[in-house]
C-alpha cells in the first residue's frame, strides 16, 4: 500500500514537473536560451484557467483554449522583449531579465487575481478509483499520459520531420540555417511559446489537486529547472525521464524516509547525479566551435 | 438608552473630530497623533489575517477616538504588509519604529515573522503586541527586559487543549502529527510532545510537510501504518486543505484535530465537503455567542464595513476578536503609563487591572512572568459549515 501509493504520488507529481521542464528544453533546443519564468507561466495557466472556467463560467475546452493561447502569449512577450534583444546583443541578461518577467507576473497576478488561493474544481478531481488499495483520482492518471504523449509528440516532430529539423538547425548554425532560408526569429519565438503554453498546461493540471494561487508556481518552476538539467536540456525523453526519476524519488524518500529527509536527499542525489554525469543522464556534450 | 446616549456622543465626537481637522493645520495635527503600527500579511496566502486583524484593530481604535483618544491625543493606526515573509517583517518594523516613532506595533498570523521580530521590539524598547501568531518562543522569548506581550493563543498551552481534547473526544491512544515544516510546525512539535508525555501518551509518528506540497499521501500513509488513532495538524489554511484532500483520497477517516490554521482562509472551498470533520481551536466566535459585547461589536464591524453581512464574513473571527481587544489592551496601557515612552508602557501593561473584552473579562491579564493575555481556559473548539466557523458543543 505505501509503494503503490507512493509509486503513484511519484509519477503524477514527476510527469509535471517534467512537463514544465519540457518548455525550457524546447527555448533551449533552439535558440540556447531558457525561459526562467516557467513556473510564472504554469501560475498563468493554472489563474487564468480558474477565472474563465469557475469566475466566468465559460466551458472548460474553451477555456482552457483560451488560457493556454495567452500562456503562449506571454511567452512571445518574453522572447520579444527580453531574450531577443539581450541575445542580439550577445549578452547574458536575459537570463536575469526572464528571471524578473516571473516576479513582475507572479506580482500583477498577487492584485488583479487576488490573494487568496482558491479551488478549482474538476470531476476527475472528486471520487478517487482504487488501483492496488490506494486511492487515486484520474487525473493523476490522466497527467502523465499527457506528458509522456507531449514528450514523444516533440521527439518525434523535432527530430523526424521537415520543420522540426529546421528547428534544430537553428540554434546548430542560426547564420548558416537563415542561409538556407529558414526564418530563424519566427523559430524562436514559436519556441517560447509552446514552452509557456506547456507550463500553462502543467498549471491547469495541477490545479484541481492543488489549489489556484498567485506563487504557485515559484518552487515548480525551480524543480522543474532542476528535472531540465538533469534530464539533460536537449534530450525530450531525457527530460520527461528525470522529472518521472525526480517525482519518484521525492514521494519514495518521503515514504520511506519521512518527509523530513524529502528535501535534502532529493537535491543531493541531483547534485550526485550531475556530479557524475555533468551533461545530465541523457544529454550530450555540448561541443563548442570556434 | 445608554447605548443610545453612547452612540449620540460618539457621533458627536466624530463630527467634532472631523470639523477640527477640516480647521486646524494638518502639519500640526499630524505631531498631535500618538501612532501605532501593524506588521502582518497583508498579501499573500494569508492576507484575509491581515484583514480581520485590522478590522479588528480600528474598531477598537474608534471607539477609543470617540471617547477623546489616549493621554489627550488622537491616536492613529499604521499598517505595513509583511508579505508573510520574516525578513520583509523586519524592514518594516524598523521603518515602524524609528521613522513613524509608532508608541507600540502589534503583530500578523506568521510566527515565522513574528519571531523575527522580537528581539528588535526588545532592543528598540518599544511594545510589540502579538494578535495572531501563536509560537511560544514570541512572548516567552527569554529577554531579560521582555517587551512582547500576546492577546492570542500560545501554542504550548494550544497542545495541551488539543491532546486533551483528542483523548476526551476520541479516547486516543497513539495519536500522530502532521505538522508544516517551519518554526510554527517546530513550535507545536515541542509542545504536542510535551503534552503527549505529561499524559503518558505515546505518539505514533512525526510527518513534516511543506505549504507548496501537492501530495500528502506518502506521509500520511507512513501515519496510517505506524497505528495513529487521531491526527493532530498544525498548518495554514492551504496546506491544511491539501491534508484533508489527501486523506480523502486515501479513505483514511481518522479523527483530525487542528491548531487553528483552518480558520485562516477559505478552508470549506480549498478542503470540499471533508473540510467539516476537522475540529480546530479557535479563542473566539462569533457564532453560538450570546454575549452583548459581541452584538454589539458585530453590529459596530457591520457599520464600518458594509461588506460585513453575516457571520460568514467575519471569519477568521480570531484575528477580529484578539485584535480588538489587543488594541483596547494597549490603549489601557498607555494610559496607565501616562506616557508613550516604551519602558513606562511596558509598565502600564503590568498596571491594567480589569478590562471587560470582547473575548473574555480580564482581570490583571499581564504580570512580569506571563506575558499572554489568554490561557487554554479561554479556548473553543469549532468546525467549518459552510463558510461559517461555529462551536463545538461538548
Amino acid at each position: 500500500m505505501l509503494i503503490t501509493s507512493a509509486i503513484i504520488s511519484g509519477l503524477g507529481l514527476g510527469s509535471m514537473y517534467g512537463l514544465i521542464a519540457l518548455g525550457f528544453h524546447v527555448t533551449y533546443v533552439v535558440s540556447n536560451t531558457v525561459n526562467f519564468a516557467q513556473g510564472s507561466a504554469m501560475m498563468l495557466g493554472a489563474v487564468l484557467g480558474y477565472t474563465f472556467h469557475v469566475r466566468l463560467g465559460w466551458p472548460l475546452p474553451f477555456a482552457a483554449g483560451t488560457a493556454l493561447t495567452l500562456c503562449a502569449l506571454f511567452g512571445l512577450i518574453v522572447e520579444r522583449a527580453l531574450v531577443r534583444p539581450f541575445v542580439e546583443r550577445g549578452s547574458n541578461a536575459w537570463l536575469m531579465a526572464t528571471v524578473a518577467a516571473g516576479i513582475v507576473l507572479d506580482n500583477a497576478m498577487l492584485f488583479t487575481f487576488g490573494k487568496e488561493p482558491r479551488s478549482f474544481p474538476s470531476v476527475l478531481a472528486d471520487k478517487p478509483i482504487q488501483i492496488f488499495g490506494a486511492g487515486v483520482y484520474p487525473l493523476q492518471l490522466i497527467i502523465p499520459v499527457v506528458g509522456i504523449a507531449i514528450a514523444v509528440v516533440l521527439h518525434l516532430g523535432l527530430n523526424h520531420t521537415r520543420r522540426g529539423k529546421s528547428l534544430l538547425a537553428v540554434v546548430q548554425n542560426p547564420d548558416a540555417a537563415r542561409l538556407m532560408g529558414i526564418n530563424v526569429k519566427s523559430v524562436v519565438a514559436v519556441s517560447f511559446a509552446i514552452s509557456t503554453a506547456l507550463a500553462g498546461l502543467a498549471g491547469l493540471l495541477i490545479a484541481p489537486l492543488f489549489n489556484v494561487n498567485s506563487d504557485m508556481g515559484t518552487l515548480f518552476g525551480i524543480k522543474a529547472f532542476a528535472v531540465a538539467i538533469l534530464g539533460g536540456m536537449g534530450s525530450a525523453s531525457g527530460v520527461v525521464l528525470a522529472g518521472l526519476a525526480y517525482g519518484l524519488i521525492e514521494a519514495m524518500v518521503t515514504a520511506y524516509l519521512g518527509s523530513v529527509y524529502t528535501q535534502i536527499v532529493v537535491f543531493t542525489i541531483v547534485i550526485l547525479a550531475l556530479a557524475v554525469m555533468p551533461n545530465g543522464l541523457f544529454g550530450r556534450a555540448a561541443v563548442n566551435k570556434v | 438608552m445608554v447605548l443610545e446616549m453612547r452612540l449620540l456622543s460618539r457621533r458627536l465626537l466624530l463630527a467634532g473630530a472631523a470639523a477640527a481637522s477640516l480647521t486646524v493645520a494638518l502639519p500640526a495635527q499630524a505631531q498631535e497623533t500618538i501612532k501605532l503600527g501593524l506588521v502582518a500579511a497583508m498579501s499573500g496566502q494569508s492576507a484575509k489575517s491581515g484583514e480581520a486583524i485590522v478590522r479588528g484593530l480600528s474598531l477598537a481604535l474608534d471607539e477609543i477616538n470617540a471617547k477623546g483618544g489616549l493621554l489627550g491625543k488622537k491616536v492613529e493606526l499604521l499598517v505595513r504588509d509583511d508579505e508573510s515573509n520574516p525578513a520583509k517583517g523586519v524592514i518594516a518594523a524598523r521603518e515602524l519604529v524609528q521613522r513613524e516613532k509608532v508608541v507600540a506595533f502589534f503583530g500578523g498570523l506568521d510566527t515565522p515573522v513574528s519571531i523575527a521580530i522580537v528581539p528588535f521590539a526588545n532592543q528598540s524598547k518599544v511594545p510589540f503586541m502579538g494578535v495572531w501568531a501563536a509560537g511560544t518562543p514570541i512572548t516567552r522569548n527569554g529577554a531579560a527586559e521582555n517587551y512582547v506581550f500576546r492577546v492570542s493563543a500560545v501554542d504550548e498551552l494550544v497542545d495541551v487543549a488539543l491532546v486533551d481534547y483528542a483523548v476526551k473526544k476520541y479516547a486516543a491512544k497513539k495519536p500522530g502529527m502532521i505538522l508544516i515544516n517551519n518554526p510554527w510546525g517546530e513550535s507545536n512539535e515541542k509542545g504536542l510532545k510535551a503534552a503527549l508525555a505529561a499524559k503518558s501518551l505515546p505518539f505514533s509518528g512525526v510527518e513534516k510537510f511543506e505549504t507548496s506540497d501537492i501530495d500528502l499521501v506518502p506521509q500520511l500513509t507512513r501515519l496510517k501504518e505506524s497505528g495513529a488513532d487521531a491526527l493532530f495538524m498544525v498548518a495554514n489554511v492551504a496546506p491544511s486543505a491539501q491534508v484533508v484532500k489527501s486523506l480523502d483520497r486515501m479513505g483514511w477517516n481518522v479523527p483530525l484535530i487542528s491548531h487553528w490554521g483552518p480558520s485562516g482562509g477559505r478552508f470549506s472551498e480549498l478542503a470540499g465537503a471533508s473540510a467539516a470533520k476537522v475540529h480546530f481551536i479557535q479563542t473566539f466566535s462569533f457564532s453560538g455567542n450570546s454575549s452583548p459585547k459581541a452584538a454589539a461589536v458585530l453590529d459596530g464591524l457591520k457599520k464600518k464595513y458594509p461588506e460585513i453581512k453575516g457571520l460568514g464574513d467575519v471569519t477568521p473571527a480570531v484575528g477580529i476578536a484578539n485584535a480588538y481587544d489587543a488594541m483596547h489592551l494597549v490603549g489601557a496601557a498607555i494610559a496607565k503609563a501616562g506616557s508613550t515612552e516604551g519602558q513606562k508602557v511596558r509598565e502600564g501593561f503590568y498596571a491594567i487591572d480589569k478590562y471587560d473584552g470582547l473575548i473574555k473579562s480580564y482581570d490583571k491579564p499581564f504580570t512580569k512572568d506571563n506575558h499572554d493575555a489568554l490561557s487554554s481556559s479561554d479556548y473553543i473548539f469549532t468546525y467549518f459549515k459552510g463558510d461559517e466557523i461555529l462551536p463545538l458543543m461538548n
